[in-house]
């Protein structure tokens, strides 16, 4: 995979939550946790100037001249003022030049919106909008240890809308433990009612550490089999399609021409920096992240204006093997003609199961079916990798 | 003093057979006979105080780096009797302690006149060394009973006397009572062996001729051969001739075991010492053989010779396919010291190239695996253990078959399987157990008795076959670890056996195929089909695992489809993540084995092999 040199796409890591979720091992805190007594507005004045001073630090090192996607992503984003979110835009705007459909992303959590803020976001550049949504069903959004309310997402969708963001997603997550198949069916039905544009849906992962994963443990919840999560994927991918919108990543559906540009760089190998504590980045099949936490991120901007942790030069083997574990999860699958005998030998069992589409691998490319999706990792490990 | 010094005491190949007296000891594991045999070293003085330690002669072979490595065959010990103040040559022939090495035994046992008896006074007699007692009582052995241990708190000389009495059809006060550890009475006993133990009668003008006792292999010397001269005698440079091979050697070296080595002239009627002819193989020395003067050789070879023949078979597997070379060098250096070890290749679909290995019995297995993985730093594999099942096919052709697979396909007239003779003792409280188990195990009952009032010898003749699955774990766990076993094999039965195969996806599996009874095959066909059904990870495709016999279904199992193998997200941070782990899965991959179309890890096979209950062995090897 070859980057476009010319390009960086960027993403900005907002690592503050008012509370943790249950279920997230994301790099994010509490100013609980991190002992923060000052405002808010102050934390995202300092923190914002923070990460000015990387994308400074972007700009120097970058060759490229446009910037065609900027995702603000947490954390929660909209803890910080539209203001001080502007300033990332203008800093970026200042270095490169935004592309003419170039694509800014916010997450944001739908307690924290309301119309004044849109605007505000609106007229600092966003023009699309990404809401946790995650359910519709209350006793789920327990589980997930998830504060907002399932109306608000509703009320938030109909404002971002009503506000001009006509680019409009929302994230689910099925297989939550004491989820039932007409649970899911309740919350895809509650998403495909709003005025959307794109749907991300996750399986729930219970990471490590988390608190979801202590309660799992202790056996105080249990984790849905595989086979019932697996009958949630192809509830869901129907109902999408059948609503007009398609996959265009094994967990990601949009409407035609709204397919998040930033996740696509992510998985066709582009460059893009990444700024703030933990953010990850990619330049031409080097890799590298930064510290984790914030105070050490300040420490490192302020004292050497460096806050990487640690990086990673691929190997030509290694970028191959990228490619094939993110391009196998896109409808554009992978191009026969870039594998070997071997290779495609391997994949014939997948082929006769009905997990690789038949039709596609006679127009030369390994391209998965429904069920070969839910396989995806298998498929790359066994046929590809 | 008794004891007599080493130079002043009579020389090897000039001692009179009137002044040699040769015995063994018959003892129980941790019964002491190790501590016995240091006092005795101690007290004829051969190894001088300053030097002594414990289990001495135990410890030789570790601590030697060069030189011959000397297990404690045969020790020779000066000793000046008490009764009548003579000078005596004790020779001390040590015997194997199990089961597996029966023939082993009786040949100890006759390089000897007598032996010593010794049991615990704390635990009694165990049934191997009933076992071992039996042997030596038909090889006309003079028996001295001597109760060890009288120094514990627990001992009961008492009731223990009575059992060795009734045993040997002696009186209980004729048992001697010693403490190997305080050395109480080990001179009484040196002097007892001396007056109740006959000299050895031979020839000392006919062709020479030595029963070969023990065989060693040492890196440094070639084969060490331990010996008993019968008749004539063995010298320096003679050309000697093995009688059951007709293959001659040059004797390099004669000497005695003193309990260091020391070259002696030769060797004369009754003496019992080591040679050395340069022979890189034990199974040119062979225990049980005579050796004779190749120029002047003996027309008739001691009687008791026996080729070994392995009772039990198992498939020895490489964990790592690449190890094979390994494995197979390893066998043969083992071979050199293990005339009883037989192997030869085998190849299995489902574990890749091995050796089908032939064993004594369950310990000689255990004994070999744990040798090749500790020596050669292998991980192994093994295969269910089989017995030697003589089948007749449907041409009235008869088949020997060590390995499942072997099994004839189509028609079979009959299946003849091992029985021994089975001898167990216990305490009285676990008859109705211990008959429960082998009535399951289709064993018969021969009899009882009672050795003392709360002990009893229980005889069963059983199927070897259902005696290697885990008998023995189950009958120590059945008796609280009291019971004690022993068994001879008494010749083939007919049985009602038919082979099991386990089927993946209609392909056989033949690592699994076992030969059991036609009662138990469908019990067996369940374990192994749910075992697998649990063992095996989920493909993408359905799995079914089938038990047969023939092309008859007699238990199924499904693995179901893998439906889901994704992990949903995938953020620019995770890229690198979700690349490692692709990395170590790929390595996982490696440890998987395929049957047919469908991935099986190495794990599956081991845990599928093992047998229900798990010994606390293979507990800690697990760790």
């Amino acid at each position: 995979m070859s980057a476009r040199a010319d390009r960086l796409a960027f993403y900005i890591h907002i690592p503050y939550c008012v509370k943790r979720c249950g279920y997230c091992d994301f790099n994010t805190y509490t100013p609980a946790e991190l002992q923060i007594q000052s405002s808010l507005e102050t934390i995202s004045h300092d923190y914002i100037d923070l990460v000015l001073k990387e994308i400074e630090r972007a700009a120097a090192q970058s060759v490229a001249t446009f910037v065609p996607s900027i995702f603000f992503g947490g954390g929660t984003p909209t803890l910080m003022a539209p203001a001080d979110l502007a300033r990332v835009i203008e800093s970026i705007q200042s270095h490169f030049t935004l592309t003419d459909d170039c694509e800014i992303t916010i997450e944001a959590n739908p307690d924290t919106v309301n119309p004044e803020m849109l605007l505000q976001l609106l007229q600092a550049g966003f023009n699309r909008i990404s809401l946790g949504m995650q359910s519709a069903v209350p006793h789920v959004l327990e589980v997930l240890d998830r504060t907002h309310n399932p109306a608000n997402v509703e009320k938030a969708v109909l404002a971002a809308r009503a506000a001009g963001f006509n680019e409009v997603s929302v994230d689910l997550i099925y297989g939550t433990p004491g989820e039932s198949m007409q649970d899911w069916e309740r919350s895809i039905d509650a998403a495909l009612a709003l005025p959307i544009t794109h749907i991300s849906a996750y399986a729930l992962i219970v990471e490590e550490g988390t608190k979801l994963a202590s309660r799992v443990k202790r056996s105080e919840i249990i984790i849905p089999d595989d086979d019932e999560t697996a009958d949630k994927y192809i509830l869901a991918d129907n109902r999408f399609r059948d609503a007009g919108m398609d996959w265009y990543e094994l967990s990601n559906w949009s409407k035609p021409g709204s397919e998040c540009k930033h996740n696509l760089y992510y998985w066709c190998g582009e460059n893009w920096w990444g700024a703030g504590p933990g953010a990850h980045s990619h330049m031409d099949g080097r890799r590298w992240w930064n510290v984790k936490h914030p105070g050490a991120y300040k420490e490192k901007i302020l004292s050497i204006g460096d806050p990487t942790q640690d990086s990673e030069n691929l190997s030509d083997v290694e970028r191959e093997e990228e490619r094939l574990l993110l391009n196998i999860r896109l409808p554009g699958g992978i191009a026969k003609s870039s594998l070997t005998a071997q290779q495609l030998e391997k994949l014939s069992p997948f082929l006769e199961g009905g997990h690789v589409s038949k039709e596609n691998w006679g127009g030369g490319k390994v391209t998965l079916t429904q069920t070969g999706r839910l396989l995806a990792d298998r498929i790359v490990r066994d046929a590809l990798a | 003093m008794p004891a007599i010094e080493l130079s002043k005491a009579p020389q090897p190949a000039f001692t009179d057979p009137a002044q040699i007296r040769n015995f063994c000891i018959i003892a129980h594991i941790d019964h002491g006979k190790s501590t016995l045999a240091d006092r005795m070293l101690q007290i004829t003085e051969v190894v001088e105080s300053r030097n002594m330690r414990a289990q001495y002669l135990d410890r030789m072979d570790i601590e030697r780096e060069r030189g011959i490595t000397i297990k404690s065959q045969a020790v020779r010990l000066p000793w000046r009797s008490a009764y009548d103040k003579q000078e005596y040559i004790l020779n001390m022939i040590d015997t194997p302690g199990h089961v597996d090495f029966t023939y082993e035994v009786s040949r100890s046992l006759a390089a000897c006149e007598g032996a010593v008896l010794l049991v615990d006074c704390a635990q009694g007699i165990e049934a191997q060394t009933l076992a071992n007692l039996y042997l030596a009582m038909e090889n006309n052995l003079t028996i001295i009973p001597v109760l060890n241990k009288i120094d514990l708190p627990a001992a009961q000389p008492e009731k223990f006397a009575e059992e060795l009495a009734k045993l040997i059809g002696c009186q209980p006060e004729d048992c001697l009572r010693v403490s190997g550890k305080t050395g109480d009475g080990v001179e009484v006993l040196l002097n007892e062996i001396v007056k109740q133990i006959p000299a050895p009668v031979g020839d000392p003008n006919a062709p020479a001729r030595a029963l070969i006792f023990d065989s060693v292999y040492d890196s440094y010397r070639g084969v060490v051969t331990y010996v008993r001269v019968v008749d004539g005698h063995l010298s320096t440079r003679d050309q000697i001739q093995m009688m059951s091979t007709g293959v001659r050697h040059e004797m390099l070296e004669v000497g005695v075991i003193s309990p260091e080595p020391v070259p002696s002239k030769g060797l004369g009627v009754g003496e019992v010492g080591y040679l050395i002819t340069g022979v890189k193989d034990v199974r040119q020395s062979r225990v049980g053989d005579t050796v004779t003067n190749y120029h002047r050789p003996a027309t008739k070879q001691l009687a008791g010779y026996k080729d070994p023949r392995p009772m039990v078979y198992s498939g020895l597997f490489p964990l790592e396919g690449s190890d094979y070379p390994i494995l197979r060098e390893a066998l043969d250096k083992l071979q050199l010291n293990d005339a009883a070890l037989v192997y030869e290749p085998e190849s299995s679909a489902a574990l890749g190239f091995g050796f089908r290995c032939g064993f004594l019995g369950l310990l000689h297995m255990e004994i070999v695996r744990e040798r090749l993985e500790r020596e050669a730093g292998l991980s192994l594999i093994s295969t269910a253990p089989s017995v030697v099942y003589l089948v007749t096919d449907g041409d009235g052709k008869e088949l020997v078959v060590t390995n499942p697979s072997e099994f004839p396909e189509g028609k079979i007239m009959e299946v003849k399987e091992p029985i021994v003779r089975a001898t167990i003792l216990a305490p009285s409280e676990f008859i109705g157990t211990i008959m429960e188990l082998c009535q399951q195990r289709r064993g018969t009952l021969l009899g009882m008795d009672y050795l003392s009032e709360d002990r009893v010898e229980i005889r069963y003749t059983l199927p070897l076959a259902e005696i290697v699955f885990d008998f023995f774990d189950q009958l120590k766990s059945r008796t609280r670890g009291y019971a004690s076993l022993d068994y001879e094999p008494i010749g083939e039965e007919a049985g009602d056996l038919v082979k099991v195969d386990i089927l993946l996806q209609s392909e056989k599996v033949d690592a699994f195929s076992a030969i059991v009874h036609r009662e138990k095959a469908y019990a067996y066909g369940m374990s192994m089909t749910v075992k697998l059904r649990e063992l095996i990870p989920r493909q993408q495709f359905e799995v079914p695992i089938q038990a047969a016999i023939g092309g008859k279904i007699i238990a199924r199992e499904t693995i179901r489809a893998i439906r889901k193998d994704v992990l949903a997200k995938c953020y620019g941070g995770d890229i690198s993540r979700k690349r490692k782990l692709l990395e170590k899965q790929k390595e996982g991959k490696k440890r998987m084995k395929m049957v047919g179309r469908v991935e099986v890890p190495q794990e599956a096979f081991i845990a599928a092999l093992s047998t229900g209950e798990e010994s606390s062995d293979d507990k800690d090897k697990k760790k």
